[in-house]
């Protein structure tokens, strides 16, 4: 048998063809089912071919057939994992249209659910990224923490995912009582938990070498794009509709002290208590997108508990929800709020019904994943999930 | 700025381009001319004053009455329209930008309307208008790649528009 001693012997007897690859649309690490066609050579991915529209729904269509309120359903199973986060967007978006103006106890009740939407979502944001990369462990201390919270979600109503809690008008419900006291008692014990999570997987040797580097989005291309949220901010765009959106959304944050989570001169907000910025990472990069979300999990901890001292002191009531048939006056209008995969849309058009003439959900998602195929390329097979993983998808917002 | 400074601003630039204006709606609007759009919106992005750097959403809204009864009391004419709303991160301020189309190219049913992409200028509206051509049935002219999005390579028909029927079979899979 001969032996290659010469290594360029092996390097010519090695060489590869350009071949097509399948990925999905059944691959678990695609948050959903996604398909992805690559073009590789060797490990080297040449080109990314996205294809969605597997759990297509048609929600826009069917929104052209009910009332404003018995759409909030299907905003839930949009994003199914910040479920409470959609209903917020959709009810400000019928109440913009309405100029319903919610009692001050309303405005606090929904920041207090909101912010507590978004830990939920970024902790499966950040279990999922760890499957994504390879390692379980991560996932099972996300969910154990987020099950506690989907209990509060049962408790308030009745629903763990598909809540349909917030509803144009105000909530179906106020607070359960006691409920505050709960909600307290789990953001004490959560605090010390984010520690394990930054040992996990923030400053993991591991997890640096897998995502630190990789899927750099620039600036430019990411509003290019009309990313945002999370994969925004993780370039370096200091951008965050809770402080920057339109008054209607922005003054629900109104008097709440917070600083938006993103890079200014090589430092984030409040970083000193986490792990630093490794050398080896790049603005933009897998890692700071999973950086800005770990930190905007502590600052949604922090608005949870303004919210609550200011929900307990407010005057009003909860706000009671429109009737299912409220007639709708003649109109169109479109708002976009911060959900925790960025900013989602609602575009509204009334004929002056109760039924819209058209409604649709533009979706955060499906601009974040539209940028893949650019930060994709040149980069290796096995970074593709890594990529992908970093922005965060939900494939039920994408294909609604 | 507001909405009555865009209008200004684009009736300089663009005199024929603008062709209609509504700053009293709860989001203004402005309407503008096909032919003019890729400029328009090019303008928008690049100005200093405007940077309308992100195209947040495009999208199509169908004007017609399927119901002969209710077509008579509407006071529009049967028609589509595309609207696009865009934002600045740097100035913080949206418009909302619409064109007013046939919904049939001429008048022959089945011949979509055409309206020139805007890809070139953001990126966002490659998807975005591939999307709009899936649902609402809209020929985006010069775009890179349109072709479906989220309903499948051989549907057919356009399901966002309000005179749509759904299919009675697809694959062997009974529709209703």
């Amino acid at each position: 048998m001969a032996t290659a001693e010469d290594p360029r012997i092996i390097e010519f007897d090695v060489r590869t063809d350009e071949m097509l690859v399948n990925m999905g649309p059944q691959h678990p690490s695609t948050h959903g089912v996604l398909r992805l066609v690559l073009r590789t050579d060797g490990e080297v991915v040449s080109e990314v071919m996205p294809h969605i529209g597997y759990l297509h729904r048609c929600a826009e269509k069917i929104g052209e057939n009910l009332t404003t309120r018995q759409w909030v359903p299907y905003t839930d199973r949009m994003d199914y994992l910040a479920a409470m986060n959609m209903n917020l967007g959709w009810a400000l978006t019928v109440e913009k249209l309405l100029e319903h103006e919610l009692p001050e106890k309303a405005r606090h009740l929904r920041v207090i659910i909101a912010e507590m939407g978004r830990i939920a979502s970024h902790l499966v944001g950040m279990g999922a990224y760890g499957l994504d990369l390879g390692t379980f462990s991560p996932f099972l201390y996300a969910f154990r923490e987020r099950e506690k919270i989907l209990d509060l979600f049962e408790d308030v109503c009745g629903a763990r995912l598909t809540t349909s809690y917030l509803t144009p008008g105000g909530a179906t419900a106020d607070l359960p009582g006691g409920w505050l006291q709960k909600c307290e008692k789990f953001l004490d014990q959560f605090i010390p938990n984010i520690q394990e999570y930054h040992t996990l997987l923030t400053s993991n040797a591991i997890f640096i070498k897998r995502t630190a580097g990789i899927g750099v989005l620039a600036p430019e291309m990411a509003l290019d794009y009309g990313c945002t949220g999370p994969v925004l901010r993780g370039s370096g765009v200091d951008y965050d509709l809770r402080r920057d959106g339109e008054e209607r959304y922005t003054e629900m944050y109104d008097g709440y002290a917070f600083e938006v989570v993103c890079e200014r001169d090589g430092h984030y907000p409040r970083d000193h208590d986490y792990p630093p910025v490794p050398s080896e990472t790049v603005l933009g990069d897998c890692w700071h997108r999973f950086y800005v979300r770990m930190l905007e999990v502590v600052q949604a901890i922090d608005l949870v508990r303004q919210a609550m001292d200011r929900y307990s002191t407010a005057s009003g009531n909860w706000g009671e929800p429109i009737k299912i048939t409220q007639k709708i006056p003649r109109g169109e209008v479109y708002l976009e709020t911060e959900a925790p995969r960025g900013q989602m849309g609602f575009y509204l058009v009334s004929d002056g019904s109760s039924i819209p003439w058209r409604v649709r959900a533009r979706s955060s998602s499906f601009c974040n994943l539209s940028v893949c195929p650019e930060i994709c390329r040149g980069c290796l097979i096995a970074d593709v999930p890594a990529i992908v993983g970093s922005t965060d998808i939900v494939m039920g917002e994408i294909d609604r | 700025m507001t909405g009555v400074d865009f209008l200004n601003k684009l009736k300089q630039q663009f005199a024929d381009g603008v062709v209609t204006a509504n700053l009293e709606a709860i989001d203004p609007w402005i309407e503008v001319s096909p032919s003019a759009l890729v400029e328009i919106c090019r303008y928008l992005r690049d100005e200093p004053d405007l940077r309308f750097e992100v195209l947040n959403c495009v999208t199509a809204v169908d004007y017609f009455e399927p119901d002969p009864k209710k077509a008579k009391k509407v006071d529009w004419e049967p028609h589509l329209e595309v609207v696009y709303h865009v934002s600045s991160v740097t100035h913080k301020h949206s418009l909302v930008l619409k064109i007013n189309l046939a919904r049939w190219k001429d008048d022959q049913e089945g011949q979509l309307p055409e309206v020139p992409s805007v890809a070139a200028v953001w990126s966002t509206a490659d998807w975005h208008e591939r999307e709009v051509f899936d649902l609402s049935g809209i020929n985006f002219t010069g775009h890179p790649d349109l072709r479906r999005i989220l309903c499948p390579e051989d549907w057919v028909g356009h399901p966002l528009r309000k005179d749509y029927e759904m299919p009675l079979e697809y694959h062997g899979i009974r529709g209703r």
